[in-house]
Parts: structure tokens; sequence; C-alpha cells
């Protein structure tokens, strides 16, 4: 599939064959349009196939046998490692640890680094559009160390408020925490400025990945952020597995998270020795066969190339937002297209987005109907809920076109 | 579609639109609201009691044409209706009522009032409402 899958001349922006993208994913032949990636991705029979292959073919557990199944099963589970190192260009393979989702990223973060480095009244500095991934955690620690958290705001066209930011700086946070794009807003941030900028006003930076790094893609070296987390099953991938990116010298410093099997070197009654980064951080078997999966993903995703996944999303954020802004009534949130990724939340005056996706699910569409898991951000728009249509690279005109017909028929039953 | 047409009938969609008892009650004996920690929705009571009846009850909250019209068709039911025999209101109840097929998503939307119910008069946990 690696050429076949997007076409162009050599230097021209590629374009994305989405027909043969689409034969690659079973779950389109339910004939549903699907219009909720930035929630979960569709996995394509390359990941599918990995996974099953590990269950049939070599299943065994890794770094403990010696026999050649489990061999194998540890080399392919390496190798999702170097595949990550390589897909955000981290300097090390230590630098790379297997988490469950970018919850589990974050809450990693905040546990190990965050209670050996915070203090109480220390600042960290968040924004109003985080997904309570990015949020909960810090409030938790806030509330443990009695550090005081503050947040970025938006504007109206739902970007950051930079000016906020940088007077934020200036109080000196031991933490910054953004989102590289936002899961409602579909706001791409600056995050190379942003983190310039907190590196220079000497925070530690975090960015929430979840909606960046399949869509956006993302340079962590370039960038110098010091952890980077996403989550396997945005990206193609199965539930299950995700990523915590961080920079080396910071993990080293770091206590362990959770304790168990794989994550010591020796282990006696008094006491343990920690095994070498990353293995510190990945207690106990890990998800084998999604990160086997993922890996998979990512072979997909760089075969496809980004650069053509963004161009294809683009393509299709503008055409959708062109045909939603002519229904009556409906208001979009958040940045013009080019500034943002594939992601349109809107509402439909009377109508609440529940009811929207109730009705689109009777016409096969689906979309994300509710606060995004965004509250902070909902009270910010002013609104409870919000209807969010995501588009990934194998989103079709065609599923636009039926978001729209669907929308229509819930404005005729409301009306 | 004829599904939709039928699963927004007619009266839920006037109840969403048109919602009876809308609003606050001054001094009210009981006050309580609930939020739908999935969607964000809410549904807030109000109630006036006189020798354990409901003499008076209004409803206000945001949310969907499920959540808001079982609100409103539940202040219409509650109205003159003892405390006592207003206890004994079951899903099943409020579910008969709305008389169409509510998916399991949409369950905590259509029991959101039942619940700020059972909390706000009986101070029950709701364990009823939280088992699907």
């Amino acid at each position: 599939m690696s050429t076949s899958r997007s076409r162009g001349a050599p230097g021209a922006p590629a374009t994305l064959d989405v027909e043969a993208i689409r034969s690659d994913f079973p779950f389109f032949e339910s004939g549903i349009a699907y219009l909720d990636s930035a929630n979960t991705s569709q996995r394509p029979r390359q990941v599918l196939d990995a996974m099953m292959e590990y269950f049939t073919r070599y299943n065994s557990n890794i770094h403990r046998s010696v026999y050649r199944t489990s061999m194998e099963a540890t080399e392919h589970y390496d190798a999702t490692r170097r595949k990550v190192r390589e897909f955000i260009n981290a300097r090390s393979l230590k630098e790379i640890v297997f988490t469950r989702n970018v919850t589990d990223a974050i809450n990693l973060v905040a546990h190990s680094w965050g209670r050996a480095n915070v203090r109480a009244g220390d600042l960290i500095v968040l924004t109003v559009m985080e997904h309570h991934s990015n949020l909960v955690p810090w409030q938790m620690l806030a509330e443990e160390t009695g550090a005081r958290l503050e947040f970025v705001d938006i504007d109206d066209a739902g970007e950051l408020r930079l000016d906020q930011f940088h007077a934020l700086l200036e109080q000196g946070p031991r933490l910054v925490a953004f989102a590289h794009v936002s899961n409602t807003l579909g706001t791409i941030n600056p995050y190379r400025e942003l983190t310039a900028a907190a590196h220079a006003a000497g925070a530690v930076v975090l960015i929430d990945g979840a909606q960046g790094v399949q869509h956006i893609g993302v340079d962590v070296h370039e960038a110098g952020c010091d952890f980077y987390g996403f989550t396997g099953h945005k990206v193609l991938a199965p539930t299950g597995v995700g990523v915590l990116y961080g920079r080396r010298d910071l993990l080293e410093a770091m206590p362990p998270f959770l304790g168990g099997g794989d994550m010591i070197k020796a282990v006696f009654l008094d006491h343990t020795e920690y095994a070498e980064l990353p293995q510190k951080f990945e207690a106990g078997t890990p998800a084998i066969a999604e990160v086997i999966g993922l890996g998979a993903a990512i072979d997909y995703l760089r075969a496809v190339g980004l650069d053509a996944i963004r161009a294809h999303e683009l393509e299709l954020t503008e055409y959708a937002m062109e045909a939603l802004g002519e229904i009556d009534g409906l208001r979009m949130f958040g940045p013009p297209a080019a500034r943002r990724a594939g992601v349109v939340a809107f509402d439909i005056a009377g109508i609440h987005p529940h009811d929207l996706a109730t009705i689109l699910d009777r016409h096969d569409v689906c979309i994300r109907a509710g606060h995004n898991c965004a509250m902070p951000l909902m009270h910010r728009l002013d609104v409870a809920a919000t209807a969010r249509a995501s588009f990934f690279l194998y989103t079709t005109r065609e599923e636009i076109d039926r978001l729209v017909a669907g929308l229509h028929d819930a404005k005729r039953i409301f009306a | 579609m004829t599904a939709d047409d039928q699963f927004y009938r007619e009266f839920i969609l006037d109840h969403y639109k048109n919602p009876r008892n809308f609003g606050r009650i001054e001094d009210a004996d009981i006050s309580h609201e609930e939020y739908n920690p999935l969607c964000g929705d809410m549904v807030g009571m109000d109630f006036r009691v006189a020798d354990g009846v409901i003499e008076d009850v209004r409803f206000r909250g945001r949310g969907c044409a499920i959540s808001q019209a079982s609100a409103s068709l539940m202040t219409e039911r509650l109205k003159g209706m003892s405390l006592e025999d207003a206890r004994q209101i079951s899903r099943n109840d409020v579910l008969d009522e709305l008389g169409i097929e509510i998916s399991p998503a949409r369950l905590k939307c259509a029991l959101l009032t039942l619940k700020v119910l059972k909390v706000g008069a009986y101070g029950l946990a709701g364990e009823e409402e939280d088992d699907e």
C-alpha cells in the first residue's frame, strides 16, 4: 500500500486516493457516514491483521521468556517503539513510554513529575480549551500540593489569547500544559512558539497531542517540548495503547508511577532497584497486541503521508464549513478552516445537539454531541453542548453531504 | 423519515417548544437541580408543598427535547399529587409516558427529571437511575 494510497507528481502535494484508502477499512462496508474520528478513528485491515497475526501465530508474553515466539513478540513490540520515535522525531527510544492512552500519559506526568517538582504556591498554566484529560489531573495535583492553576482564555475566533499567555509567563510558572489541537474548536495551537516562550520563562511544557499527531504531525525534538502525549485509538490503532514522550533527563529524574513486574532491575524484600528507561514506567504486562497494532497504524499513516492527509482534511473542512454555513440558524465555533484541523463544532438554534445526533443516527450519520469532554470550554462559549463533525484521511464529501441532508431533516422535524 | 417523526412525537416536541410550568418559585419548600454528567444537560425543580401535597411545581433547565419534555410532562403529573404518591413514580412510568423507544445512550436524558425529584424531595441517591 505504500504508494497506492496517495498520488501526485514528485514535488507536488500528493492527493489521497480516498476510495483505495476506504477499501482498507472494513467498517465502511456498513455504509455508515462516520464523522466522529476526533472521538475514535476507524482501523484499517493492516492494523487488524497485525494484531490477529500476533494472537494466532506468536501469542506470548514479552521481555521474559527465551523461546522463539516470545522473542518474536518482544521484537514486534519493540519495533513499534522505534516507529513512534521516528514518527514524532524523538532522539532516543528511552523517551518513548507506552501507556493506556493520553489520559494515562498525563496522569503519569502529574503524579510522578508533579509530586516531585510542584510545591505550594507554584503556578500551573493551562488553557480554557483543554480536554478534561489535560485539566483534571492538574486540578488533582493542585489540590494535593497547594499549587495554583491559571487558564489562558480564547478570543472570539477560538484562538488562544497570546497576550494573556505571555502575561502569565511573567509570573514564572512551573508547568505550562496545552492541547496541540483543540478537540472542539479544531484550533491548531502554535506549539513551537508557545513552547519556546514557556521555556524562556523557565517552565516545563506538556502538550496534549491527542488531536494533533495524526493530522498535523509533531517534531518533539525541534519543538523542544518536555512531554507530549497521544492516544492510539485516534490514530488508526486500537484502544488501550497510548504514548508518552518525555525528555530523557526529566524521565530519568522522575520516580516510577506504578510499581510491579517489568519495571524492575532487582527486587529484595526491603527495596527495589528500578529498570532503565522506558521500562521504569511500564509496569505489568502491557497491551502487546495493541502496541503491535499501533506500529502498523503508524506505518499506514506514514505511507499515506501526513502532508497529504492534512491537505485532504483542509479541503474537506472548507467544503463542510461552506455547506454548513448555508443552513439557517446554524452557528459554527472556532477559527477559519485554514487555521483549524478537520473538526467543526456547531449548533442549530432551537435543536439540542443530542436531538441532532439522534436524527442523524437514523440517517446513518455518526457525529459527536455533548460537551466533548471540555465542559469549561462549553461554559466559555456559553453553550450546554455542541454537535461536532470531524474528518480523517478516509472521509469523503459525500459523507458531509449526508450530514447536511440529515440536518435539514432535523430542521423539518423541529420546525 | 417516518422513524424520526415517531421518535419526536408531536406532544414531545410541543412540550419542548412550549414547556409547561417553566420558571422558578419564590421561597420554594424544595429546590433541587441535577446535571447529566455525560452531556451537561440540566434540570432544576422548585416545589411548594402544603400538608404533604405538591401545590405548585416549576422547572428550569437546558438540554435536549427528551430531557426538557420529560421535565415538562413531570410537572403536569406532579401538580396536586401527594409527596407520598410522587415517591412511587418509577422509571417505567416516565418511559411509558414518553411512549417512545429510548436508546441506552438517551436514557439518562429521559430520566434526569426523575432523579431531580427523587434526590430533591426524598434524598434518594437515585441508584435506580444509575443502574443501566
